[in-house]
């Protein structure tokens, strides 16, 4: 089967499905939870202005901050691997597991695994891996991709899950919520305490004790990161913060942003393997810095995304992400952030049409936790696409028409003049049901006003003389 | 006082009769209208598809258009207000253009605010049906007008409308992705409808371009006005 290839293809499939509607409600509920929890807090303004400094700060230390937090880990005992790009994080992980004679892996959500397409190396590799968090574990069930950055399976209604569960697990069918929670959690406990490795994602890394912090609400992330004999944390080069009273405010506003609660359910610190007197715990702690893109990102006009503390607060208030749903970004990374990240880090080609997926509305600024000025920047990745040359060719020539006509009132009195003429024989009543080319699209959903007989130029020069 | 009046490409074009409200609007408070000549578009719909030069080249003669005097210039539109208080300084950064850019940015008024600010909301709006406000985005959040709008519609009764939620026009968008944008307009109908507001408002003509084709494709009964027709003298209609 043909994968559709640009942002409007991949829509016309979602748009009015009840994959979409599901998207809409969920994101509408997780803006009001977001609400009630920034609101009950009395200082979310003074918390942002700080959550944006501390993210601005780490940026612009990163080289420095990751040179301090790999020597601190290591002194931890943790291993510290830096990856360039997908394949190399790719071979660095599976290297682990081979000399750790790992063949079952459970994995905790890690948004950067799926950028780089690990599950599909690992496969490939021969290590089985199953997904814990309970929404990539359904999206892994069904076949199916993330479609958002902290509810994966957003798109789907229980009772398709519930479907699912009978379908791939040979249990009864249910809808329950609670039901089909549990069903998961037995289902996933066998294999939890069969595994050899774990990988997890990383939240944030605390340079000046090598800590990663790993937030879950399932407690997946504690059980894949101590159960196993090894622990991978895989984490993205840019989520790292210098000190604790860094990553304390960044956690105060992760949670309440992500998911309205004022703390996760599990906040995991991992700083190095099991110790000599510790319970549990892992023999190995591997943390993998992946860099793919995003050093050159850092060095361009978009760096700023980097600051992303993924929270997905933009995608919820999106109207655009609202109505088409995460799998319309065609990566991983969806919603406003995902139309900056993506041709960001892996370039515009394909990804040129992203930052044209939006109304510019600038709903997700105005929610972002850390203040990212994301219109500006999907401006910015416009302003790049349009000089090299991905813009449609009826944009590009209407807009440099459009612009010919502007630049002289001789011309734009005889151009509106034209118009009203070539619209005459099309309006009914003073409206236009139907334009030819590139208004087809306009008026399929929507009738226009056909140009006025007398222009407001024209009424001003008999008004104002 | 004497004011510099913008109209806006899609006023002069396609909605005169706001224009002509607006600058009644100002009249009635006691404001010298000045129109000055050879206005076309301020270069909005080429910024909006990064065509940043096309916006410069309309940019530059909007600055040159309104160089003659210091007095405010009115537009009835968020978004092209938007432009020339946040975009045109940008534009010209560095060039020789940046002192006259900024100068203009620093006259521009959207008309609701002008009128709050300004002028201390001398009039009010009239309506004998309920009213859904429309903020636009672009006045909304890049220009702080909640309050001016919330001020001039007082005295209204004001339907029980999320305004505050883009309506999916989005400039450009609304035409090279037709469908996402109508989806979009389509639920923000749905809504509009559902509150029982017979009037749907907002001050920008291009949102409301928009809201009113779809109005009109499904043959609803909503009245649509610019928010400058609801604060013109009665004589207006």
């Amino acid at each position: 089967m043909s994968q559709p290839v640009t942002f409007v293809e991949r829509a016309d499939r979602l748009l009015g499905t009840p994959e979409a509607a599901a998207v809409d409600r969920g994101a509408r509920h997780m803006t009001s939870q977001r609400q009630a929890a920034m609101g009950e807090l009395g200082w979310a303004q003074e918390l942002r202005d700080r959550v944006r400094q501390v993210r601005l700060h780490s940026l612009s230390h990163l080289d420095r901050l990751l040179a301090v937090f790999a020597d601190r880990a290591e002194e931890a005992g943790a291993s510290v691997h830096f990856a360039g790009d997908a394949a190399e994080a790719n071979e660095i992980v599976s290297g682990i597991l081979v000399r750790a004679a790992a063949r079952r892996v459970v994995k905790g959500k890690s948004m950067l695994s799926e950028e780089i397409g690990l599950n599909e190396h690992l496969a490939a590799a021969g290590v089985e891996v199953t997904e814990t968090d309970l929404g990539e574990y359904i999206a892994q069930l069904a076949g199916d991709t993330p479609s958002h950055i902290i509810a994966p399976v957003l798109h789907m209604t229980r009772q398709e899950i519930g479907r699912l569960f009978a379908d791939k697990l040979g249990v009864p069918y249910t809808d329950d919520p609670v039901e089909l929670n549990t069903i998961a959690r037995s289902a996933l406990r066998d294999v939890f305490l069969s595994a050899d490795a774990g990988i997890t994602g990383v939240n944030l890394a605390v340079a000046e004790t090598g800590s990663v912090i790993v937030v879950t609400n399932e407690g997946n992330g504690r059980f894949s990161s101590t159960a196993p004999r090894v622990h991978i944390a895989l984490m993205g080069m840019e989520r790292i913060v210098p000190d604790w009273p860094s990553a304390s405010l960044v956690l105060e506003s992760l949670a309440r942003s992500a998911t309205g609660q004022r703390l996760s359910v599990y906040t995991n610190v991992i700083t190095g393997p099991r110790r000599a007197d510790d319970p549990d715990g892992p023999e190995e702690v591997h943390v993998v810095v992946v860099d793919n893109g995003r050093s050159s990102v850092l060095a361009g006009d978009t760096a700023e995304i980097l600051a992303c503390i993924r929270c997905g607060a933009c995608l919820n208030v999106c109207p655009v992400f609202r109505t088409v749903g995460g799998h319309g970004y065609g990566t991983v990374y969806s919603g406003p952030v995902g139309a900056v990240l993506t041709p960001s880090l892996h370039g515009l080609d394909p990804w040129a049409d992203l930052p044209y997926a939006s109304t510019l509305c600038g709903a997700c600024e105005e929610v972002c936790p850390v203040g990212i000025r994301i219109p500006e920047m999907l401006l910015e990745l416009r302003r790049m696409a349009a000089e090299r040359g991905h813009l449609p060719g009826w944009i590009d020539r209407g807009v440099r028409t459009y612009t010919r006509i502007a630049s002289s009132p001789r011309r734009w009195g005889r151009a509106r003049r034209l118009a009203r003429l070539l619209t005459r024989p099309l309006a009914h009543g003073g409206w236009i049901r139907r334009l030819p080319g590139p208004g087809a699209g306009w008026t399929r959903h929507r009738d226009l006003r056909e140009p006025a007989k007398v222009s407001f130029t024209e009424w001003w020069g008999r008004h104002g003389a | 006082m004497r004011v510099h009046f913008m109209p806006t490409c899609l006023v002069d074009v396609l909605t005169p009769h706001v224009g002509e409200a607006a600058v009644d609007v100002l009249e009635s408070a006691g404001c010298e209208v000045v129109v000055p000549a050879g206005q076309t578009c301020c270069g909005q719909p080429a910024m909006n598809v990064g065509m940043v030069e096309e916006a410069r080249q309309m940019a530059e003669r909007t600055i040159e258009v309104f160089s003659g005097s210091d007095d405010p210039v009115v537009l009835p539109s968020g978004s092209c207000a938007e432009m020339l208080t946040h975009h045109y300084p940008r534009l010209f950064a560095g060039t020789e253009h940046e002192e006259a850019a900024t100068r203009l940015a620093g006259r521009t008024r959207e008309l609701t605010r002008f009128l709050v600010t300004d002028l201390d909301a001398p009039v009010r709006a009239t309506s004998e049906g309920t009213v859904a406000y429309q903020y636009s985005c672009h006045g909304l959040r890049g220009l702080g007008l909640a309050g001016c709008a919330d001020r001039l519609l007082e005295d209204v009764e004001r339907a029980d409308f999320d305004g505050m939620e883009c309506c999916g026009f989005g400039g450009l968008f609304s035409v090279a992705m037709p469908d996402v944008s109508a989806a979009i307009l389509e639920a923000k109908l749905d809504r509009l409808e559902a509150s029982g507001a017979d009037v749907l408002a907002s001050g920008d003509v291009s949102c409301l371009m928009h809201l009113e084709g779809g109005l009109r494709r499904r043959g609803s009964a909503i009245e649509v006005r610019h928010i400058a027709e609801l604060l013109a003298p009665e004589d207006d209609e």
